[in-house]
């Protein structure tokens, strides 16, 4: 009957639209015969380009005031963060320089040019030192881009291993994530699907023959001492997931078949993140928000209050639930994380029979 | 200047075939009638593919409220109203595999490269008619596999429109990796294989059947465009039909060339050895091209439009040659940025950087092009021009935060995010889309006979153009707040609580973008029947498929085939009296073509 209803309202508006739009059609046979642009044509349209360029810069200003502070810029919590929020920013700038100034050409000669009756246009078809001059500045600037860029990437993505990080592995199944420590030795016990015994409660699939493994300890939850480098091993026990953790300006896909890796070293703990000014308003932000939908979110047995944590993310599509596979990452001091890893089973013991 | 003096040899021949229904209108070879094939179907799924964008932006703006609208179109996928998870990815899968390959390839390429080689070239027909015919049915057969796909019991494929395995290859991952990607698979197949035959006959036709005087540097750049974005076809398609074929093998023969050690569902499945790598490798060796596949027809439309608009001639002819050839050669050597964080040799991550950033250099000088060709112009402000001035509007706004993306540095924090979303869809989906626009607009007289209403067009420009910006300008914000693609909900993040607005912004804006969309339809099937009967050249223009009849026949022009004298943009050239000269007119004594 819904359904029925539905189809009849969606009926009803298409037919309003197209008579609307007949209408329209209609009332202008009498005033033009021909539907090649005339000079009013050119007129309005004219006009109505200067307008769209104001348009764009009204919505440009409009996003950077509303969201322009969403991105927590300048709020990265680790030691290679900084260095990529500054080559966004220098990006950012050129592009809007770039966009205000071509976007400024394009719809202005848009309108100073409009067509008139009896004006000839200028038979411009080549100019070699423009061409050069609009080659060249690009060239520069990329290469400026490409250069800092490249510097970047390569000082995130070797791994220095005299640095002694921790080793975490991220374990990625459909549709949550484990983390697997390294123990005191520091090395992660062998590990296979093949080997995973749902029975014994060995659910990564670690040889249990490998002492290495002993001590490995399996958490649901990502604990980081700070200013401590740590040496991230990704893996995934079923389809591709990413693990995102846009705090860090860190991500790195999980691999069915493979381990990959992302190291980083977290310099804020989350205590202090917390007092952040930046942090503060945007928690306050959300938390008036999450009053206006207060039934809705306690409807679904969600916490009312929000209150700022670190997140891993999941980021590669990977299924049904794929938009809810996270786990919390608390940066903690050393002698809190210490305390933390203490009370964690190590895998030995976690066996059952 | 090589003239080809004998391609109009075979001249006399098919002017007297008597055709019937079933030859004219359905098992045509004519071109200009397997153009209008293309058009229509591709109008068709660019309908279905709106259509399910706009449901999937209601349930980000609303999720999980019951919606009339899902009640009524997606039956069992949307108990009482509310949107499932696996029907939302779904939707995202197949709007993005439909809007990508059905429309903005086959719809836009099909239909323009078909209506206006032979006809801008000078040539009877395409090299082989009956390829061309065996080309659109292959492609109405792979469109009406994957409609069919939509209506399998376990769903239609889900797991995005990039198909990573093993998400794809595993039917116990995903309902819509049962059927459902059986079938899409087999569609793609189908299509690349219509696509291949099509690319083919577009360069054999441009290379061999060139009328006398139509050299490669007198082609209109419309030619060009085609011509290399065939090229980009033949080289890259083959690959991606090589990559369906062995994740078919994978899924259903037991193979593992992209599986290994996979425990899913209580047990370890037999695959061994295989690397999902691979196969996002070969996926976006076809992947990246393809986005030129579906840019370089839209600027090469463009191109001409603004030319003939602006009454100018195009500048810098020879360096938009070099910058179609330049990009086309980049295209094949940059699929690697979309992989920076696939786990990949980091090396190569700063391989693909330096290439992909290269890439900026052409287009640049693409864009600053068309600017100097509106400077000083006399432009006339048909649809067409607005589409082709729009085009180069967001294909500025949506290359520039290219350069964040293709830096590996930066994209490990926006790789998938809602930035890439507004990225993509603003540099290559609008752009080529206000390019398949400014196309219809301009050759509708030449495809029908008959002229769109101007005054529809306008409304329909003006809004697109305000949605357009409306839709993906603040997303490109909520995703460098880390908002991730393909989530059927955000809910379950209380971080992103305050995009939440803005999501409800972007769809509404979304909503009224779809809806206008009917103007054109509206006004795209009226004129094909009550439209104004359009003279020979209504938009006074220099190329060739003007100096054709209205009335179509076989064989394009009823006595010879007209000869070129000229390129393509004598617009307003000193020394003649109107103000455009159309290339099948002589040179004047004492009149220099311009050493262009």
């Amino acid at each position: 009957m819904t359904a029925f209803l539905t189809i009849i309202i969606v009926l009803f508006i298409a037919v309003a639209i197209w008579q609307m739009v007949k209408i329209f059609d209609l009332a202008q046979v009498a005033t033009s015969n021909d539907q090649v642009a005339t000079d009013k044509d050119n007129r309005i349209n004219g006009y109505l380009m200067m307008g769209f360029l104001i348009f764009i810069y009204v919505i440009t200003i409009l996003s950077f005031w509303y969201l322009g502070d969403l991105p927590l810029m300048s709020n990265s919590a680790s030691a290679h963060g900084p260095g990529v929020d500054n080559l966004m920013i220098i990006s950012m700038v050129i592009i809007f320089i770039v966009q205000t100034v071509t976007q400024f050409l394009l719809h202005y000669f848009a309108y100073k040019y409009k067509g008139e009756k009896g004006r000839k246009a200028l038979f411009y078809a080549d100019n070699n030192t423009l061409e050069a001059i609009w080659t060249f500045i690009p060239v520069v600037v990329l290469a400026g881009l490409v250069i800092y860029g490249l510097y970047t990437w390569t000082s995130i993505m070797n791994v220095d291993e005299s640095d002694d990080p921790i080793i975490v592995e991220l374990y990625a199944q459909q549709f949550n994530w484990k983390a697997r420590y390294a123990g005191d030795d520091n090395t992660l016990g062998m590990a296979n699907v093949r080997l995973i015994d749902i029975d014994r409660a060995n659910i990564l699939g670690l040889d249990e023959s490998d002492p290495y493994a002993d001590d490995d300890v399996i958490t649901t939850e990502l604990h980081l001492p700070v200013g401590k480098p740590v040496l991230f091993k990704m893996r995934s026990q079923d389809v591709l997931h990413s693990a995102y953790m846009p705090h860090f300006r860190a991500q790195m896909n999980c691999v069915p078949g493979m381990i990959t890796q992302f190291g980083f070293t977290p310099t804020i703990t989350t205590v202090d993140m917390r007092q952040n000014p930046d942090i503060v308003e945007k928690v306050a932000n959300i938390n008036a928000l999450r009053a206006d939908r207060k039934d809705e979110i306690e409807d679904k047995g969600q916490e009312l209050l929000y209150e700022f944590d670190y997140l891993l993310l999941c980021n590669k599509i990977c299924g049904k639930s794929h938009y809810n596979m996270q786990m919390k990452i608390i940066v903690e001091t050393q002698e809190e994380y210490d305390a933390w890893i203490k009370e964690q089973k190590i895998f030995k013991n976690s066996l059952t029979n | 200047m090589s003239a080809h003096a004998d391609t109009h040899a075979n001249d006399d021949h098919g002017h007297h075939h008597k055709e019937t229904f079933v030859t004219k209108y359905i098992f045509s070879q004519d071109h200009k009638m397997i153009a209008k094939q293309y058009l229509i179907t591709g109008t068709i799924m660019g309908v279905i593919g709106v259509l399910m964008s706009i449901m999937f932006r209601m349930q980000i703006a609303w999720p999980e409220q019951p919606n009339v609208l899902f009640e009524a179109l997606l039956g069992k996928w949307a108990p009482e109203g509310v949107m499932d998870a696996d029907i939302y990815l779904a939707l995202v899968t197949i709007h993005g595999t439909i809007m990508v390959f059905f429309v903005l390839t086959a719809g836009l390429s099909g239909t323009f490269s078909n209506l206006l080689i032979p006809l801008q070239i000078g040539a009877r027909d395409m090299a082989s008619g009956f390829l061309n015919m065996i080309s659109y049915w292959l492609f109405f057969l792979s469109s009406v596999i994957m409609v069919i796909s939509l209506f399998v019991e376990a769903g239609p494929a889900a797991a995005g429109w990039t198909i990573y395995p093993p998400l794809s290859a595993l039917p116990m991952a995903q309902g819509g990796s049962g059927m459902g990607m059986t079938l899409w698979l087999v569609s793609m197949a189908i299509f690349i294989a219509s696509s291949l035959l099509g690319s083919l006959n577009y360069i054999v036709t441009v290379i061999n059947l060139r009328t006398k005087g139509m050299s490669m540097t007198r082609l209109p750049l419309t030619i060009w465009t085609f011509f290399v974005t065939a090229i980009i076809g033949v080289v890259s398609f083959p690959v991606l039909l090589s990559a369906a074929l062995l994740l078919i093998m994978d899924r259903s023969f037991g193979t593992s060339f992209f599986l290994s050690d996979i425990f899913i569902q209580g047990e370890v499945l037999h695959y061994q050895g295989g690397s999902p790598v691979l196969f996002e490798h070969l996926f976006w060796f076809l992947g990246h091209p393809e986005v030129y596949i579906v840019l370089l027809p839209a600027l090469g439309i463009t191109s001409e439009v603004i030319a003939t608009n602006s009454r100018k001639p195009i500048f810098g002819y020879r360096a938009m040659i070099m910058s179609i050839l330049a990009i086309a050669f980049l295209s094949t050597i940059v699929w690697g940025h979309h992989m920076f964080i696939s786990g990949m040799n980091p090396f190569l991550g700063s391989v693909f950087t330096f290439t992909t950033l290269l890439i900026a250099i052409p287009s640049a000088v693409k864009a600053f092009n068309y600017i100097t060709t509106l400077w000083k112009g006399n432009l006339q402000m048909n649809p067409a021009m607005l589409f082709s001035i729009g085009l180069v509007s967001t294909f500025i706004t949506g290359g520039l935060t290219g350069i964040i993306l293709g830096d590996s540095a930066l994209d490990i924090n926006v790789h998938d995010t809602y930035f890439v979303v507004a990225h993509f869809h603003l540099v290559m989906g609008i752009s080529a889309l206000y390019g398949m626009f400014a196309g219809i607009y301009h050759w509708f007289p030449k495809m029908f006979g008959r002229m769109l209403n101007k005054n529809l067009g306008y409304l329909h420009f003006w809004v697109t153009a305000i949605c357009a910006y409306g839709v993906f300008f603040p997303m490109h914000f909520i995703g460098m707040a880390g908002l991730p693609r393909r989530y059927y909900t955000n809910s379950n993040f209380p971080l992103f609580d305050d995009t939440a607005n803005a999501n409800v912004v972007i769809t509404v804006f979304a909503i009224i973008g779809g809806i206008f969309q009917l103007v054109f339809l509206y006004n795209f099937f009226s004129s094909i029947f009550f439209g104004k009967k359009a003279v020979q050249n209504p938009w006074k223009s220099n190329t060739l498929e003007w100096t054709a009849p209205v009335e179509h026949m076989h064989g394009n022009w009823p006595g010879e085939i007209p000869h070129v004298h000229r390129w393509a943009y004598d617009y307003s050239k000193p020394g003649h009296d109107v103000d455009f000269v159309p290339q099948d007119v002589p040179l004047k004594d004492g009149e220099e073509e311009l050493q262009h």
